[in-house]
């Protein structure tokens, strides 16, 4: 399994074809207090930048992208019950949705975890 | 309206925020804090306990003159002559046309008024004013004051420790108090529905004021994201949002502003077409919503009818604390404006179900005891 980072501060861990995506901690830390995620449906194709989830913080509500294209494969509705758990395990119990990935090479595009830590000490 | 270009003025308290771990953030013209801990805790804080605000942004002004009470009331819609002295009222600046040019607080206090604007409008007020009043009243910006407040239950047990006296004041009076050998103008009123009080003083003993009133245990600062949490589950208005120069009074449900001889007798501006829609050509009316789900709708999202046509809009939106639930000012059509219409709504290109509710949407707390109007 390995995990990378886009700009827009979503993280994927890959694990063969199929992958989890979710926020990373520095992007609920700007976000404050989330209240409500909406997520794809199962099914869902998705494209590399392109919206994928909504996340409502109490002030404001931001786009979630697709860090690479896919299919929608399941949704954390954990996150339905309990928001908040993007706040307390953003990058654990608080991923947002698993992907079929349509075209691995994607990836090559994305920040290993090295290259985000240096690009989010730059905001 | 902040221009990104030009640099963010300093608040007096800026380093002590930062201390604090306050995230700064632009907003009218300063470098304020939005939060320190996050918002929902420090809203519940401030409903539970006692909440410290920097408002200093604000805009402080003496109004002085010969004529000051007639002049004053030619641009404002409030009965100043019945004003007493250390008594406050809500008001509002006015266009001609009955627009709400801002929303204020005035006092009268000795031989003048003393006004507090908001921070984002507060040159255009001063000009506003200087332009409109004669010459024989004179408008005083003190740039040289610093105002807090203290928000929550645990406020006038906190604030009459170290201000023996401060707990007879009634709600909207004030008046001239030490803290901590620091003189301070005290009014018991705020923006967060909580009993409360504002405290005027010179921005530069500001610093031992809010070192005093930090010490207190039940004192926690709180930053403008739970300010406008805390307002808008009050049912309170925020210029610029909910307010602007294109909605009077009574469309924005302030018609308590306007006190029944002024209504009666007008002499302000806006006054005919205010007291028409007081009467009966009323077209929208701000009111509050329960939005159906978990999701918040935001401000700029659009009230539209069974047919889907656009025939109103939210003000503000976001989602409550204490109710756990999203809540919502908007303008809706004066027939879909009483308590338990039901309203849709489209942000984003989904469609959302909410419930006129009856405004505020957690009671008030203020302090009505002693405080006769």
């Amino acid at each position: 399994m390995t995990v990378h980072y886009t700009q827009e501060h979503e993280w994927i861990a890959v694990d063969g074809d199929s992958a989890t995506v979710g926020i990373t901690d520095f992007a609920q830390g700007q976000l404050g207090d989330i209240v409500f995620v909406e997520l794809p449906e199962p099914g869902r194709q998705v494209t590399k930048g392109g919206d994928a989830a909504v996340v409502e913080s109490v002030k404001a509500a931001s786009d979630v992208y697709a860090p690479v294209s896919g299919e929608v494969i399941e949704a954390n509705h954990a996150l339905s019950d309990d928001p908040s758990l993007v706040n307390t395990a953003p990058e654990g119990d608080g991923w947002f949705f698993k992907l079929r990935l349509s075209d691995p090479s994607e990836l090559d595009g994305l920040m290993d975890a090295e290259a985000y830590r240096t690009f989010c000490e730059q905001q | 309206m902040t221009d990104a270009t030009v640099p963010e003025k300093t608040l007096p308290l800026d380093q002590w925020h930062r201390d604090r771990g306050a995230r700064m953030v632009p907003f009218a013209g300063y470098a304020m804090p939005i939060q320190y801990e996050g918002i929902i805790a420090e809203h519940r804080w401030t409903r539970e306990s006692a909440g410290l605000f920097d408002v200093s942004h604000m805009g402080q002004l003496i109004i002085r003159g010969a004529d000051a009470e007639k002049a004053l009331e030619a641009l404002l819609p409030a009965d100043l002559a019945i004003l007493k002295e250390g008594r406050l009222r809500y008001s509002l600046l006015l266009t001609e046309d009955g627009g709400i040019i801002d929303d204020l607080m005035i006092t009268r206090r000795g031989d003048h008024f003393y006004m507090v604007v908001n921070g984002a409008t507060k040159d255009g007020d001063i000009a506003h004013l200087q332009a409109k009043l004669p010459r024989t009243v004179v408008v005083d910006h003190m740039k040289e004051q610093a105002l807090l407040a203290l928000q929550g239950p645990k406020a006038a047990e906190t604030l009459a420790r170290l201000v023996p006296g401060v707990e007879a004041l009634g709600f909207m009076t004030g008046g001239a108090f030490q803290i901590g050998g620091v003189t301070a103008w005290i009014s018991r009123s705020g923006y967060t529905g909580e009993d409360g009080f504002e405290i005027s003083v010179p921005a530069a003993q500001v610093l031992e004021v809010a070192a005093l009133l930090g010490a207190q245990s039940e004192v926690k600062p709180i930053g403008l994201g739970a300010r406008d949490s805390l307002r808008l589950e009050a049912g309170l208005p925020l210029y610029g949002h909910d307010l602007d120069t294109e909605t009077t009074p009574v469309e924005a449900d302030l018609g308590f502003a306007i006190s029944k001889r002024r209504r009666a007798e007008g002499g302000f501006p806006g006054w005919h077409r205010i007291s028409a829609e007081f009467d009966t050509t009323l077209i929208r009316r701000r009111v509050g919503l329960l939005v159906e789900g978990r999701q918040p709708v935001r401000e700029g999202a659009m009230v539209i009818d069974d047919e889907g046509n656009e025939v109103g809009k939210v003000t503000s939106g976001g989602f409550s604390p204490m109710l756990e639930a999203p809540i919502a000012m908007a303008y809706v059509p004066v027939g879909s404006a009483e308590a338990g219409a039901t309203i849709r709504l489209t942000q984003r290109g989904k469609i959302f179900q909410a419930k006129v509710s009856d405004m505020p949407f957690v009671p008030h707390r203020y302090h009505r005891k002693g405080g006769g109007q």
